[in-house]
């Protein structure tokens, strides 16, 4: 089991800690709920340093993010960054991510690939094979990097107030800076992140990180876990990989085809993804039972005359004060679903996603 | 970790007040809200329902898990904490004072089975 270098930091913090993807992070400091509670008001920090980076550099670094990934990389400037995904030749995707295009303006553009802790030696197996025609190389950075999350209204002066020298406000979405904090600490921030907030993700050097969340904590973000991680990204209704998405899961179904891009040339999995979109797979849902306590949890059954789906990640919204949910259904599916669960049937809406956008 | 010495308590973590009127108050213990974390829902049983001991007469669940209400004796439902089912949260803050239900005993010496604090408190420190 592998620690990252926070693990004291959260030790301190009074965490509970349990294995994810191999690593012992923390699923809660506190109560999840009034962390969710934290991110939605204020602001929280995470460490998401189990997360894998893997450099993408040479002449044929664009040719080969191209092909990998269904989102366009031409259109990345430097200082931008752009969600994407990797799928398999047949359509299904093998993992979601986010594209930094990392040189500061040189002729020969390069990138730094943020993946999943769970699939970050398959992504990179995976990327080294399907790249080996191109002009480029790739090296796992994962073990450098550290990364924290600070997210919540109050996220960008928190961070704003750690670096006063450099500009970070003014960072757009999906873009990012070198920055370096009072203390000298070289980093990297990102506007980014998988919470529904506005914030900001640090890239700094794996021993620099302790100091760092110190910082970041004593400015006033509340120390948060796993668990408030993944009930913020299900009320913003981003998919987690294993759960809304995964290899028997093209990107139409999952309302990523914005992140599609057919008409940037050929990638692994184009032609496959395009057809059974057009062949109407079930597609993903949101749940709403009409009890606000009876949670849907994954892997449910989902009932309904145009035919029975299944929930993929379900929970307690602090934000919406209810029971919420997600689930593949039918694509013509609307109106009322059944869920049966602990021996009863509950009656479920079924509506569009997300059920939290930040200021609505 | 709270745990009053003047309740009997259950492997699986229910505690038990025998009362002398023959019957017995059951709630989960701090040890189980802490484990479980935020409570959000609870599903008690109707009253008149009979309790097995072993068996499943609830459930409670928090943001993270799902969990079953175990019953640690026999006996009859005679009173249920609707209210609790309602504000189910109140468990993370006072476990001991959430009661859920009023069972009427089978035996009452069954209880004699059960741990005590101190019992429970070497139990649950063993992992």
């Amino acid at each position: 089991m592998k620690r990252t270098s926070l693990y004291q930091n959260h030790v301190a913090a009074g965490a509970r800690i349990v294995p994810f993807a191999g690593w012992e992070m923390p699923v809660q400091c506190g109560s999840i709920l009034d962390e969710v509670r934290a991110v939605r008001q204020s602001a929280g920090i995470f460490d998401v340093s189990h997360m894998g980076q893997v450099r993408v550099l040479g002449a044929g670094s664009l040719s080969a993010v191209q092909r990998l990934f269904t989102n366009n990389a031409a259109a990345l400037t430097p200082g931008r960054a752009q969600y994407s995904l990797m799928c398999q030749p047949d359509g299904g995707i093998l993992d979601d991510l986010i594209v930094y295009r990392w040189d500061d303006g040189a002729a020969e553009p390069d990138y730094l690939i943020v993946v999943n802790a769970s699939n970050r030696e398959t992504d990179y197996a995976w990327m080294v094979e399907h790249s080996c025609g191109e002009d480029c190389t790739l090296a796992d950075l994962s073990d450098d990097f550290a990364l924290l999350a600070v997210q919540g209204p109050q996220a960008v002066g928190i961070v704003q107030g750690l670096a006063p020298a450099a500009d970070l406000a003014g960072i757009p979405a999906f873009s990012h800076a070198a920055a370096t904090l009072i203390d000298g600490t070289p980093v990297h921030v990102a506007r980014t992140g998988y919470t529904g907030e506005d914030g900001f993700e640090i890239f700094c050097a794996w021993d620099a990180a302790p100091a760092v969340w110190d910082s970041v904590v004593a400015a006033g973000a509340a120390p948060c876990g796993l668990g408030a991680r993944d009930v913020l990204r299900i009320e913003a209704c981003y998919p987690l990989y294993g759960h809304e998405i995964n290899t028997s899961t093209v990107p139409y179904q999952a309302g990523l085809g914005w992140v599609v891009k057919p008409k940037k040339g050929d990638f692994i999995g184009r032609d496959a993804m395009l057809a059974a979109r057009a062949a109407g797979l079930p597609r993903l849902r949101g749940l709403l039972p009409d009890d606000p306590r009876a949670i849907p949890r994954e892997g449910a059954p989902v009932r309904h005359p145009d035919g029975d789906g299944t929930v993929t990640s379900g929970t307690f919204s602090p934000t919406l004060n209810r029971a919420i949910a997600m689930g593949y259904l039918p694509a013509s599916a609307e109106g009322e679903a059944t869920l049966p669960m602990r021996g009863r049937e509950y009656a479920a809406r079924i509506v569009d996603l997300p059920f939290y956008k930040r200021g609505s | 970790m709270n745990t009053p010495n003047e309740l009997k308590y259950a492997t699986t973590h229910e505690w038990v007040r025998l009362e002398s009127d023959g019957t017995a108050t059951l709630g989960i213990t701090d040890f189980a809200q802490h484990e479980l974390g935020d409570v959000v829902y609870l599903e008690l049983p109707d009253e008149g329902r009979a309790l097995i001991a072993d068996e499943p007469f609830g459930t409670v669940e928090s943001v993270k898990a799902v969990s079953d209400l175990v019953a640690p004796l026999n006996g009859e439902v005679v009173k249920v904490n609707t209210e609790l089912v309602d504000a189910p949260e109140a468990i993370n803050t006072d476990p001991y004072g959430c009661w859920m239900v009023v069972v009427k005993l089978d035996n009452p010496a069954e209880a004699d089975a059960l741990m005590s604090a101190e019992q429970y408190v070497a139990f649950t420190e063993e992992g």
